[in-house]
């Protein structure tokens, strides 16, 4: 393959990459934003998601559209209702001081992976794409799915933009985000609004996982590159600001998709995780954030 | 009994039962023993930055490996002896820990863990990038010739012992000083409120870079001591798993105690040691206990026993 053909691969590779990792990080900036909350557990969120999307595809007796999509829906309400869980048992009781509640998401990451290593097995595990289609380009061929991956996380983003933007539920997310005194004051029930948040976001990494798993196998150890990836994301974007998490997620996808292609995908990782750093000790509202 | 006497014969009656321990524990529990005493370095340099200064890193697997990986290093492709060797990997943590730091050190709270939990991921990478050099994941053991430290062979079990109990003894009695210290005192001081220690004259980014330079000579020296004692040198030591450790190991002895990472590393060993005779479910072990002391015992046992008993413990 000549080097033109080649960067499209690589460009297209990177938009799926890009997208995936969108709805990742936008789940774990939202959580951020509203209850400034670290969680270092939302790779698992994200493994679970895919865990059970195999458990749903594998022992419903539905045709691979029907599965995949009763999957879609399964999964990120059994990950949302973990997530809950978590918020009602762990975090309010710590208050949600940030540094206990880093330290118990971690704690929780080592619990679900262990559980799901123990429940699941060591092995990674292909689900079946709801639909083959192959769209023949003049140099290759290349998957539908994955198109349909960056349609749908586009689609699922802009209904997460609405929620947030247009309807009351936002409007309550977004008045405890700016001053959760003064929002209490107003009646709203801000313990419910921050199980629902940590909620929402863990049901974000486990759409993002449905999309993904049919593409990249489960496996238990697969939330880690998905963390890492949404933690540089949030942070080169501004911790907490959407819009920042968006631009950024587009830039690291496409760029760590396309220097895994043509260098080494470690180097591309060591670049991104020194440049978090660096961004985090020298402009720490990010690169596209506005003020902290 | 003054209470500096009650301090030091109670260190110095835990360091002759740890001595004495050799001759009654059957081997396997001695060589047990022996990793627990230099893991326990590692968490004693870990809670002189968090236990005292109240640097909460999760970066140190970095310094732990630097040290590993200098003494490792040297030895392979320069054919350093043992003492060269174990001192660059103590000069090693500390210089890395030093580089961290100045930059680290200009985030506060959260970013600073996160910044040092990317740079310690950068770590990693890079030992497995350069794996022609390092060997990569599967890490390479240490020469037989490397491992005699003046006279002694490592990779027999009681000069192991020995000179982990050394080391060990050596950190616990350097660390009961410094925290005895006027400036071991400056290091609480900015734990409990920065802004007041700045008040009355300290520098708070002198004081942390100090802390942690020191914490990264103690990781850097458990490091090269854990790669000669046990002859194996591997990029697992460099992963997050080995950052998380040592704050177990404080948090479950009691942070800013100097007994207390030890007390954490014994249990916590025996723990998972005892757990795993049934069931193969570490890391549930080890996230529970995590989740379990942040919610229920955030002052770790050592701490809990000051807070009621025993109000002289350092």
């Amino acid at each position: 393959m000549s080097f033109g053909p080649f960067l499209l691969l690589a460009v297209l590779e990177g938009t799926v990459m890009a997208a995936v990792l969108a709805l990742t990080a936008v789940g774990l900036s939202l959580v951020f934003g509203v209850m400034r909350v670290v969680n270092v557990a939302h790779g698992e969120f994200y493994m679970l998601g895919a865990v059970l999307a195999w458990f749903v595809t594998y022992y419903l007796p539905f045709p691979p559209l029907l599965a995949w999509m009763a999957a879609l829906i399964i999964a990120p309400v059994l990950v949302a209702a973990v997530a809950a869980l978590t918020d009602v048992l762990v975090l309010k009781r710590l208050k949600y001081n940030p540094e206990a509640t880093i330290m118990a998401t971690i704690g929780l990451l080592y619990m679900l992976q262990q559980a799901a290593l123990t429940v699941y097995g060591p092995d990674a595990r292909p689900v079946v794409a709801p639909f083959e289609w192959r769209i023949q380009l003049p140099w290759f061929g290349y998957s539908g799915y994955k198109l349909f991956v960056v349609v749908a996380a586009i689609l699922v983003l802009m209904a997460v933009w609405w929620v947030m933007t247009r309807t009351k539920a936002g409007l309550i997310m977004r008045a405890t985000q700016v001053d959760r005194d003064t929002a209490q004051t107003f009646g709203i029930n801000v313990n419910r609004v921050y199980a629902g948040t940590f909620a929402f976001g863990g049901a974000l990494a486990a759409v993002a996982a449905v999309l993904i798993v049919p593409i990249q196998q489960a496996h238990y150890l697969m939330g880690h590159d998905p963390l890492l990836l949404s933690f540089i994301v949030v942070i080169i974007g501004g911790l907490g600001s959407i819009r920042g998490t968006l631009v950024a997620a587009v830039i690291i996808g496409l760029s760590d998709g396309i220097i895994s292609m043509f260098f080494s995908p470690t180097l591309a990782k060591i670049i991104a995780t020194l440049l978090v750093a660096l961004v985090l000790v020298f402009r720490p509202q990010g690169l596209f954030g506005a003020k902290a | 009994m003054t209470p500096a006497i009650k301090v030091w014969s109670l260190h110095l009656l835990v360091l002759a039962l740890l001595f004495a321990a050799q001759f009654v524990l059957p081997p396997y529990h001695a060589t047990n023993l022996a990793r627990i005493m230099v893991l326990a370095v590692f968490a004693m340099g870990y809670n002189i930055a968090f236990g005292y200064t109240g640097l909460l890193s999760l970066g140190h697997a970095l310094f732990f490996a630097a040290g590993m990986y200098a003494m490792g290093l040297s030895a392979w492709h320069l054919d350093a002896q043992a003492w060269p060797a174990l001192i660059a990997g103590l000069i090693a943590g500390g210089a890395i820990a030093g580089a961290v730091g100045l930059l680290a050190l200009r985030a506060v709270g959260v970013s600073f863990m996160i910044v040092t939990l990317m740079f310690a991921q950068a770590g990693y990478l890079t030992l497995l990038y350069l794996n022609s050099w390092t060997g990569g994941d599967e890490g390479f053991v240490i020469a037989q010739n490397a491992r005699v430290l003046s006279g002694f062979d490592m990779a027999t079990d009681t000069p192991r012992f020995v000179a982990a109990f050394v080391l060990f003894a050596v950190g616990l009695l350097a660390c009961l000083w410094l925290v005895r210290s006027p400036f071991g005192r400056v290091m609480i001081a900015m734990r409990e409120n920065e802004e007041r220690s700045r008040m009355l004259g300290y520098s708070p980014f002198h004081v942390k870079l100090t802390a942690l330079v020191l914490s990264g000579v103690y990781a850097g020296a458990a490091g090269a001591a854990y790669g000669m004692l046990f002859g194996y040198v591997g990029a697992t030591f460099a992963t997050i798993q080995y950052s998380i450790l040592p704050m177990l190991y404080v948090l479950l002895g009691g942070a800013g105690t100097v007994l207390g990472p030890f007390l954490g590393a014994l249990i916590m060993f025996y723990l998972i040691d005892i757990t795993s005779a049934y069931t193969d479910a570490y890391f549930f072990v080890v996230g529970a206990a995590l989740v379990g002391l942040v919610l229920f015992a955030p002052q770790g046992i050592l701490g809990a026993l000051r807070e009621r008993v025993l109000k002289w413990l350092p």
